[in-house]
């Protein structure tokens, strides 16, 4: 095994031989080599998070036609750190009446989940924390915990705004989810397997995008109002509830929360490309090495995030009827048809050659596609004539 | 690895004291000066007016559990879709045919209005 191609495992297999050779036992040698390897990992989450606030800042700034932060360092680069020192040393307020023990937990658990999401996630092909076979359903769960922790900070800070942020949060949670589950069905039925490991593989040839495109725009849609982004942050809206559910968090949790945050839209970005855009797959490219892969599926991963970020800053916030409304009328029914026609032309086309599968699959999304955009345009044409009808009956009355 | 769990317990673990790490440098470093201004409740500048834990709206409820019928629902798709290519045609009709019974649920709900916001 040669290092430059794989230094990944070639220092585990190093360690775990040194180990061993001392007299350790074989099972306290690997856990002390997970334990590494987690702390490696989570500590490079860590690291790129605070490179994501200032991709964040200056893609916001860019978006706005501003500059974004430019004097701290060459670009700004430096930004992050002056806003971690002093996000540390400002004083940390805990308001009256708030229940300390749920109120300190709430931006631990909030950065935890987001971490915790990273276990299953398969950077490279020799490259995982653990490929677990129940992957899609650990996305949900660990996801939630982020929720939770929403949650416990509005409901421990003792103040209405923050309980009022909650409440949306809970009710997008709620609704979002079913989306979500529905649309990861369909690179479950594609791969035959719920593990992530397996889901990439199964991308080698074609990406799972061209296979079910529109399941793709559904999970990024659902997976922008879980994160609680743009158009879908009723949970913070500034102009109504100031700050949602972190209005009484200054300093370091504040920090915690918006990092949080941050880490988990480019998470979610990331599941994007792993479940949708062949994850570390691309055009061969990935046999050249672990950090090669390990690049791709980042640079992917980004990708995944820009388009969040493209979302959040060009189309404004809706109202929660209007979200819960998209949701359950359109979104919902959308991916469980989506989820029946794929199972069915799954199964039709699974003993034909693979250009037919390949073409009958976006076929399908096409013409599904193509129906659902002339159901929402005859839809808003009679929405418009009847808006139109009420304004024109107004104007006579008032005339 | 032997144990797949163990490794997402490691992580929960390292995970927690990570946060815990972060905050225990922001306690030991920044300045406590507290005030009853200062830690009073937050409200833009106003009083507060009765209790902070509002009541929530009824509708919410309701969102809630036409969610717990697909959430418990969706769940029992799982197995189906990850053996769906060994199913025969039959099978996968069948599916189908739980899921229609499922989105007959939402077409009620939809039509006894549970679904507007009032």
């Amino acid at each position: 095994m040669n290092f430059w191609f794989d230094p990944v495992n070639f220092i585990a297999h190093w360690l775990n031989s040194l180990l061993v050779g001392w007299g350790m036992a074989e099972w306290l040698a690997a856990l002390i080599i997970q334990l590494v390897g987690v702390v490696v990992l989570i500590s490079l989450m860590m690291v790129f998070d605070v490179f994501l606030v200032w991709v964040e800042r200056k893609v916001v700034a860019r978006f706005q036609d501003r500059l974004g932060p430019n004097r701290v360092g060459p670009f700004g680069i430096f930004q992050p750190f002056a806003d971690i020192i002093k996000l540390i040393i400002k004083e940390d307020i805990t308001p009256d009446g708030a229940d300390k023990v749920v109120y300190n937990l709430a931006p631990i658990l909030s950065l935890m989940s987001v971490l915790l999401l990273w276990a299953i996630v398969p950077l490279a092909p020799v490259i995982f924390g653990v490929d677990l076979n129940v992957g899609a359903l650990y996305i949900v769960a660990a996801g939630s915990i982020g929720t939770l922790s929403i949650i416990m900070a509005a409901w421990s800070s003792n103040n209405k705004y923050a309980l009022i942020g909650a409440f949306r949060q809970v009710a997008v949670l709620v609704s979002f989810e079913i989306p979500m589950i529905a649309t990861m069905l369909i690179p479950t039925i594609l791969a035959g397997s719920m593990g992530m490991n397996e889901i990439v593989h199964g991308q080698q040839t074609v990406w799972y995008v061209v296979l079910a495109p529109l399941a793709a725009l559904t999970f990024l849609i659902a997976a922008i109002a879980e994160l609680g982004r743009s158009p879908f942050d009723l949970n913070e809206a500034e102009s109504e509830i100031v700050a949602g559910f972190h209005i009484e968090y200054t300093g370091m949790k504040f920090g915690l929360f918006y990092a949080g945050e941050l880490l988990h839209a480019f998470t979610f970005g990331g599941f994007w490309a792993i479940l949708f855009l062949g994850g570390y797959h691309f055009f061969g490219l990935e046999n050249l090495g672990p950090l090669v892969a390990m690049v791709i599926l980042f640079a992917k991963a980004m990708f995944g995030y820009w388009v969040i970020m493209w979302v959040r800053y060009t189309v404004m916030r809706i109202r929660i009827d209007q979200m819960l409304a998209f949701n359950w009328k359109f979104l919902t029914p959308v991916a469980f048809v989506l989820l029946m026609l794929t199972a069915l032309m799954n199964t039709l086309l699974r003993n034909t050659p693979s250009a037919v599968y390949i073409v009958g699959m976006l076929l399908t999304n096409v013409i599904l596609g193509w129906i659902i955009v002339e159901i929402l345009r005859g839809f808003s044409r009679r929405e418009r004539q009847r808006t139109e009808g009420i304004a024109s009956v107004t104007a006579a009355a008032q005339h | 690895m032997q144990n797949e769990w163990l490794y997402i317990g490691l992580f929960f673990v390292i995970g927690l004291l990570i946060p815990v790490a972060a905050l225990l440098i922001s306690w030991i470093v920044s300045p406590k000066k507290p005030n009853p201004i200062k830690q009073s409740t937050y409200e833009c500048g106003m009083e507060t007016v009765g209790e902070n834990w509002v009541q929530f709206k009824a509708q919410y409820y309701i969102f809630a559990l036409v969610f717990l019928v697909f959430d418990v629902e969706t769940v029992f798709l799982f197995p189906w879709a990850v053996s769906l290519g060994s199913l025969s045609l039959f099978a996968v009709i069948e599916g189908i045919v739980f899921i229609l019974i499922l989105i007959a649920g939402l077409v009620y709900a939809w039509r006894k209005g549970m679904l507007e916001w009032v």
